[in-house]
């Protein structure tokens, strides 16, 4: 917006306000290092806690159980969302009104009620919950960001080149493969990156779809945080933070590269 | 016999490739159909279930009955109900007006920095902002509980003699959705304020407008789509909440997500739950219809 | 089914509407005829918004005609797709593929018809030299200046030694200095290639420069199909007359006609004035005649007996090269008049003089009668 340096007032409410989003998740970090069990006050330094997550059959089960609904939510919804965004972006057809509004309704629904739904469903359709129905789940709700995230990316789109890929004897189909996919492909990834994410991160919808033997990991951390409270919690906490660091981190520097 | 099938399978796979080839609304068709699908039948066939149910009531072994009555809607109207629904409303107000005047500085300080600096403070809150938000929340038990940091602190300072009792209550509540929603108004504020041309804030100087007035007749209008963008992403999501009044706000507090999930997990009364649902549905539309019509579903929401 | 193989591209009544979106048709191309021959450098020359490019994109394939038919070499086109045609397309933003380097562009065409790869080295390069740009091979499209990425587009089109090449108004966006040279470049390519070209312009200077032949179109229709002396001198309507260089316009009436001359009368100069036509007149007949600026003769004495006015010059400009009077009849009518400066010389009464009294003079054979359209 500007080059010249903002006042003194706002540099400072800055720093206060980064201090008050990071000092909480500081605090999580050095207790997970607390040798003291309930985590009340500060005993010794110890790296314990790790290695109990470490063998702690419950997280690692959670873990690839949210790893596996998040790689096959991402590729589906990945897939059917950008088709979606394709669809909205470049074509007008019979019922374009109701295929928008339909495809956005799961960005404003209370995840509450979207996640009763799909409890109501699969009870009446007599589908067992488990990691299926997570799956199916998520990829609902994934597409409509998927195709958000893409339509966006759509409408600096120039339709000339998919013209002139087919007048240099390219097909419809080559054309998209050849032509029209590698440009759109950083919207495309910007899409499943943002699927992959939600889907990694989501509580509510999981909670109501999960059945008892496919705990993901974000339910586990509940139930942690809720009745065992032992810095584990805050290991697998600084864990997870670390992992979201060194993703976003290197996404950043990729993008950087690109520029 | 088999011959005449398959040449008519063959001209007809002829012709439907020649119709999606010559017709362009017919290709619209064929890509959207898979989100319809999917869509259809997991989603709106849900909803539409969940509808019906809220218009039946609940057996006496918690099973369902179908019998069509308002009975739950009425249920709804009773002061009880709708305390936990103006207290859910109240909080998420509470919430987004919160989080406007905390994250508005923040994002206009990060607006107006220069760009090699700017990358990084927005690195930074990303971080938070795609951390999961129970960890989030649990580093702020951490804090608030009784044998918490803070009254340990407050504690060895002697700045008091008791503990205080922050956790388990409304407060505590309010204090995890602002730090949870927090990211989520910045980063809609900012992108809004980063497209505000310096030469507009050079022109009103220029008529004779105090940095004062020039920030509040032209930035602050001008970020208005960032502040709608920010809202619509905090108010819904907080009032629909369960979570954080369920980690921090004990027996105590119960907002309408709270309400829901009891009924459908403990009190298994499906259909009364879902009346509840359709409320808080009803509403989140009301909400939705009214902030985009003033400002459209804006792209600031997509970074 | 008629295959004619005397000409390249033939358009027979071709008509294309597309649906307003407030309701009901536009006709974009209204009944066009035409007929281009093998090597011939044809512009589709009009205004913005005319159908010369709707009608260009149909002999591409990305449009259908609502009727008419479409003949490539010859064959009917009918509803074939773009991929399967003979003809390719330098598009007006030259449409390169930003994710490719430039050898990929160029090779893209040659892949689609799977051309051996040695033979694809080769005939890129060739492409590349012959646009002057053989060392870009490796680099992409946005490290290159407006005009070698036209040239790229160029080059991707004619690798594939298409019979016809199609050009959507590719100097659009270059300055004035490089249209100049690539109008220059484009016909020198044309005529060593030998390949014919239909090319889409606005610029009637353009059209003249280049071409072997001119079509010019207005509203879908199109109005005259010419050489570019045939479009010019012959104007055959006032559109035609006015969208090419300039004209001057009167109204009047068919008094009399002998053979191809043909007695007007003014209506607003209230004098008569012969000219030519090759229209079919009768007498009545409402017409405007029409006499281009620098076939405007201006005298101190009238030489003809015919065809003069006396007139007061109104203004003058001199251009340096020759000088532009605007001359006033008592009528009030005005007359644009171009001379050249023939004689170099300082004295100012060799120059008119604003308010001097002259006569206009307009040759018969220069003095065109078209008739006035409904």
């Amino acid at each position: 917006m500007s080059e010249k340096k903002p006042a003194l007032w706002l540099r400072m409410y800055a720093i206060l306000a980064y201090a008050y989003i990071y000092l909480p998740i500081l605090l999580l970090i050095i207790f997970s290092f607390n040798s003291q069990k309930i985590n009340v006050r500060w005993e010794g330094f110890t790296f314990y806690w790790y290695g109990e997550l470490l063998h702690d059959q419950e997280v690692l089960l959670a873990t690839r159980n949210t790893l596996i609904i998040a790689f096959i939510s991402t590729i589906v919804s990945t897939v059917i969302g950008t088709f979606a965004a394709l669809a909205l972006q470049r074509y007008r057809f019979p019922g374009y009104t109701l295929a928008e509004s339909t495809l956005y309704i799961p960005v404003i629904i209370p995840e509450v009620v979207m996640g009763i739904s799909l409890l109501v469903f699969f009870a009446q359709i007599g589908m067992r919950l488990g990691l299926a129905t997570i799956t199916l789940a998520h990829i609902a709700f994934n597409i409509p960001f998927v195709a958000l995230v893409v339509r966006a990316r759509l409408h600096g789109f120039d339709k000339a080149i998919e013209e002139a890929s087919m007048d240099l004897g390219a097909n419809e189909v080559q054309t998209f493969i050849r032509v029209t996919l590698p440009t759109i492909m950083p919207g495309v990834l910007a899409g499943a990156m943002l699927a992959f994410t939600l889907s990694l991160d989501d509580y509510v919808i999981t909670y109501f779809t999960a059945g008892p033997g496919s705990t993901t990991l974000p339910l586990r951390v509940f139930s942690m945080v809720r009745f065992a409270v032992t810095p584990e919690v805050n290991a697998l906490s600084a864990l997870w933070i670390l992992t979201v660091f060194i993703v976003l981190g290197m996404s950043q520097m990729i993008q950087q590269r690109q520029k | 016999m088999m011959e005449h099938i398959s040449a008519e399978r063959t001209s007809l796979k002829i012709r439907l490739i020649k119709r999606l080839r010559e017709d362009p609304s017919a290709q619209g068709i064929a890509l959207i159909s898979p989100t319809m699908i999917y869509l259809g039948i997991f989603m709106l066939i849900p909803l539409l279930l969940v509808v019906v149910l809220s218009l039946m009531t609940r057996g006496p072994y918690g099973n369902v009955v179908y019998r069509l009555n308002l009975a739950n809607y009425l249920r709804l109207v009773d002061m009880l109900y709708l305390r936990i629904l103006g207290y859910s409303l109240r909080t998420a107000a509470i919430t987004t007006v919160a989080c406007i005047f905390i994250g508005y500085p923040l994002a206009y300080y990060i607006a107006r920095i220069p760009a090699k600096q700017r990358s990084l403070l927005l690195f930074l809150i990303l971080i938070p902002f795609w951390t999961n938000f129970i960890i989030r929340i649990y580093a702020w038990i951490m804090i608030l509980r009784t044998e918490g940091i803070l009254n340990g602190i407050l504690l060895n300072l002697g700045v008091i003699k008791l503990p205080l009792d922050i956790l388990y209550t409304p407060l505590a509540v309010q204090i995890g959705m602002i730090y949870e929603f927090l990211p989520f108004m910045v980063l809609p504020l900012y992108t809004s304020l980063e497209k505000i041309e310096m030469a507009q804030l050079e022109a009103a100087a220029d008529l004779g407008a105090p940095p004062g007035r020039a920030f509040w007749r032209i930035t602050l209008p001008l970020s208005v789509p960032g502040m709608v963008a920010g809202s619509i992403l905090v108010f819904i999501p907080a009032m629909g909440m369960f979570v954080v009044p369920d980690l921090m706000g004990g027996a105590k507090t119960i907002l309408v997500g709270n309400l829901i999930r009891n009924q459908f997990l403990t009190a298994r009364d499906w259909p009364f739950g879902s009346a509840a649902s359709m409320l808080l549905l009803i509403l989140t539309l009301l909400v939705t219809l009214v902030y985009t019509r003033k400002a459209g579903f804006g792209e600031e929401l997509l970074i | 089914m008629e295959i004619d193989l005397n000409y390249a591209i033939q358009l027979k009544d071709v008509v294309k509407k597309f649906p307003n979106p407030a309701g009901g048709e536009v006709t974009a191309v209204n009944h066009v005829t035409l007929d281009i021959h093998h090597g011939e450098f044809f512009s589709l020359l009009g205004p913005s918004g005319c159908g010369k490019t709707t009608t260009l994109r149909m002999i591409a394939g990305f449009e259908w005609p609502t009727s008419g038919e479409v003949y490539i070499k010859g064959q009917p086109m009918g509803r074939t797709p773009p991929y399967q045609r003979p003809v390719n397309t330098v598009f007006q933003n030259y449409a390169l593929f930003q994710h490719m380097t430039v050898y990929q562009n160029v090779a893209f065409g040659l892949e689609m018809e799977h051309v051996p790869g040695e033979d694809i080295k080769r005939r890129v390069g060739e492409a590349l030299e012959m646009v002057q740009l053989g060392a870009m091979g490796p680099r992409k499209p946005k490290q290159l200046s407006g005009g070698q990425q036209q040239r790229i587009a160029l080059a991707r089109a004619l690798v594939k030694r298409p019979a016809v090449l199609l050009l959507d108004e590719p100097l659009g966006a270059l300055d004035l200095k490089l249209r100049k040279e690539m109008q220059l470049e484009l016909k020198a390519l044309q005529m060593q290639v030998g390949i014919t070209f239909i090319y889409v312009t606005h610029d009637q200077e353009e059209a003249l420069t280049m071409s072997d032949r001119i079509a010019v179109i207005n509203k879908g229709s199109a109005l005259q199909i010419g050489t570019p002396v045939e479009i010019y001198e012959r104007p055959n309507c006032r559109f035609v007359a006015d969208f090419i260089g300039e004209s001057n316009f009167l109204h009047g009436v068919v008094e009399d006609i002998e053979k191809e001359n043909v007695i007007v009368h003014l209506t607003d100069v209230n004098e008569k004035i012969v000219g030519t036509t090759q229209e079919k007149l009768v007498i009545g007949k409402k017409v405007i005649v029409s006499i281009r600026p620098e076939k405007v003769r201006l005298a101190n004495q009238p030489p003809l007996q015919q065809n003069c006015f006396e007139c007061k010059v109104v203004n003058t400009a001199y251009i340096g090269s020759d000088t532009r009077v605007i001359v006033e009849l008592g009528s009030g009518q005005r007359i644009s008049v171009w001379e050249q400066n023939k004689i170099s010389t300082l004295d100012p009464n060799a120059y008119y003089a604003r308010g001097q009294s002259i006569w206009v003079v307009m040759f018969p054979e220069n003095t065109l009668v078209l008739a006035e359209d409904e």
